[in-house]
């Protein structure tokens, strides 16, 4: 480990809606697969999130929207190129220090939610301070990031219990609470209809606006780009505008 | 630890039916190591109870029948005495009969006993707590076990075929048992001659009141007697008190029997621990993914299950000890050799409790291998 690993953030970095770093890729390359069977999923991609901005990237299946997300959220090291979050270069982090980088640096929000079935709402949020190290101090506190979602109601409840846009706007929920400085989301409406999607993209959109964090979503959904600050095509590994 | 207690509240159905397995295989281990305690008390009681430190048997005696094969002669006591380690030495006697005791209301108990022969002036005569101790040479003294069988003190005690008349003249009040069967103290030279297989006014061979089974030999400070130097000089064999047990009629075949018993047991508890959690990790394999994208790590994790193992099996191991000793103690005031020790109890259970995490390790080495990128896509 590092030194910086031990250190904490400056707290101009944790609280509130202050400037944070962004998400900075610079000629990343993944290739997949091994011997003859090799697919380039990322080919020289170059893209650059400022925080409070919220882009959304759109592609077919197998285009490599997934591998984008996975070297963003540093669960896949690129073979070129290099990936800043937040300021910090985590191309070449060990297993260990990306494990640190994810709970300090990144939050997911995956597709249907993926919350964990023996928390209740609230504790999904807290389970994610207690993963990230972090007490529920100012600008981490959980009940009031649930009533921002729309959740404040529902704050005892447990997965099965909850319909699909609400499991998915407790993932938005928990994915912000330890205040990440990149959001980085998957296909969040897939199992949403016209209505519910509109309403989730909206208040990614909100959220991003409002606490400063750099946001990638990865969609099939065209209907919901209109809230997006800008939006990005992806095909065959490469990323345009 | 803050997601290990909630899936145990609410997976409670599943970890408390791994719990119950736990339990009934505490259960089982407990009235195990209380038949085993109470067969080793049956066996080799009479033993414990003596002032011994160690046995010297004939040279050469096989180790696992000593006291039944073995033949010593009696002036040996005195090569062991003469030793500096041995604070006292004396000529032992054991062997098995059929006897019948009249009771003072006339009746026929058969009995048999395991006669204990020994100098009424020596160091191994027993203490009496009712009634008289050694002395006539036809007076014998008795376990309490003996008492319990309808025999009381001033009853004749006729061994079969030989038909020596012994005298029940005292009990030492305590349970002294060989080779399940209860010890009657008598003089040495009474001893020697049922030994020899004489009966009343036969003669008695030559040589006979020469005989002992061994030399008893208690030291003189603590346990420690040179045993090997002894040997040289006295031409015996010897061991020491604790090693004489699997000596004892049918001690080794009982105590490895129901210690393979446990072995199984305990090593069925760690494989039900290790599949329980090995399939509860399968089965939150998604789950686990996700909250390694949060960015957990693999201690974190492994903690996690550890903590849930450990409360599992430390609360299921206590309920099965509490039921295994509530139904336990019911036994004890049957015929059946059961005995309740603290120190084997306390070694079972925690040996139950750490082969049981042994299984959880080696289940919850499946985490590191979960992928967090298997968090991604559309799994659910």
């Amino acid at each position: 480990m590092t030194t910086s690993s031990t250190s904490p953030r400056p707290d101009s970095l944790r609280s509130g809606t202050q400037e944070r770093g962004g998400l900075l890729m610079e000629g990343v390359t993944l290739t997949l697969g091994d011997g003859d069977a090799t697919v380039t999923a990322l080919d020289d991609v170059h893209l650059e999130v400022a925080a409070g901005e919220f882009v959304a990237i759109v592609g077919p299946s197998g285009s490599g929207k997934s591998s984008l997300l996975a070297v963003a959220g540093a669960l896949t090291t690129p073979d070129t190129g290099r990936v800043l979050l937040d300021g910090v270069d985590i191309t070449r982090a060990s297993a260990r220090e990306k494990a640190r980088h994810r709970r300090e640096r990144i939050g997911f929000v995956f597709q249907s939610g993926n919350l964990i079935p023996a928390l209740t709402t609230l504790d999904q949020l807290r389970f994610a301070l207690d993963v990230a190290g972090v007490r529920p101090a100012d600008g981490h506190d959980p009940r009031e990031l649930l009533g921002r979602v729309g959740m404040g109601h529902r704050a005892k409840h447990r997965p099965h219990q909850l319909s699909g846009g609400e499991r998915q706007r407790v993932g938005i929920a928990r994915a912000l609470v330890t205040r990440p400085a990149v959001l980085l989301v998957d296909e969040p409406t897939a199992a949403l209809d016209r209505a519910r999607s509109d309403d989730i993209v909206t208040l990614l959109a909100h959220e991003t606006h409002e606490s400063g964090v750099a946001t990638i979503m990865v969609t099939h959904d065209h209907d919901v780009l209109g809230h997006c600050d800008r939006v990005l095509s992806m095909v065959d590994g490469r990323l345009s505008e | 630890m803050f997601l290990a207690w909630r899936e145990l509240v609410f997976a409670r159905a599943r970890f408390g039916l791994m719990g119950g397995v736990v339990a009934l295989i505490a259960i089982l281990v407990v009235l195990l190591s209380g038949l085993s305690s109470g067969l080793v008390n049956d066996g080799v009681s009479g033993l414990k109870r003596l002032p011994v430190t160690a046995f010297a048997f004939a040279e050469g005696t096989k180790t696992d029948s000593a006291f039944s094969r073995s033949t010593v002669n009696v002036n040996l006591a005195e090569v062991w005495k003469s030793r500096d380690d041995v604070g006292d030495a004396a000529p032992f006697g054991t062997m098995l009969v059929n006897a019948k005791a009249t009771t003072s209301a006339g009746a026929q108990v058969p009995v048999d006993l395991a006669l204990f022969g020994v100098d009424p002036g020596s160091f191994l005569a027993p203490a009496v707590s009712d009634g008289a101790g050694l002395g006539d040479p036809d007076g014998i003294v008795v376990s309490e076990t003996v008492l319990d069988e309808g025999v009381a003190i001033g009853d004749t005690v006729v061994i079969d075929r030989l038909g020596t008349r012994l005298k029940v003249v005292g009990t030492t009040g305590d349970q002294r048992t060989f080779g399940h069967v209860d010890v009657a103290y008598l003089p040495l030279r009474t001893w020697q001659q049922v030994h020899a297989g004489a009966g009343p006014g036969d003669e008695v061979r030559d040589g006979a009141y020469e005989e002992a089974t061994a030399i008893a030999l208690r030291a003189r400070d603590g346990d420690r007697i040179d045993l090997p130097g002894g040997d040289a000089a006295a031409g015996t064999t010897s061991m020491t008190l604790d090693a004489s047990f699997s000596a004892s009629p049918g001690y080794s075949a009982e105590t490895s029997t129901l210690t393979l018993i446990q072995v199984f047991l305990y090593a069925i508890s760690a494989l039900v621990v290790g599949t329980f959690f090995t399939v509860w990790t399968i089965q939150r394999k998604h789950e686990l993914a996700v909250i390694r994208a949060m960015g957990a790590s693999t201690g974190y994790l492994m903690r996690d299950t550890l903590i849930q193992a450990t409360v599992i099996l430390t609360v299921s191991t206590a309920v099965g000890f509490l039921l295994g000793v509530g139904g336990g103690s019911l036994l004890t005031t049957t015929p059946m050799p059961f005995l309740l020790e603290v120190g084997p109890l306390v070694l079972a259970a925690l040996l139950l409790i750490g082969l049981g995490l042994a299984g959880a390790v080696a289940a919850v080495g499946r985490i590191v291998r979960v992928d967090p990128l298997a968090a991604l896509g559309g799994q659910r």
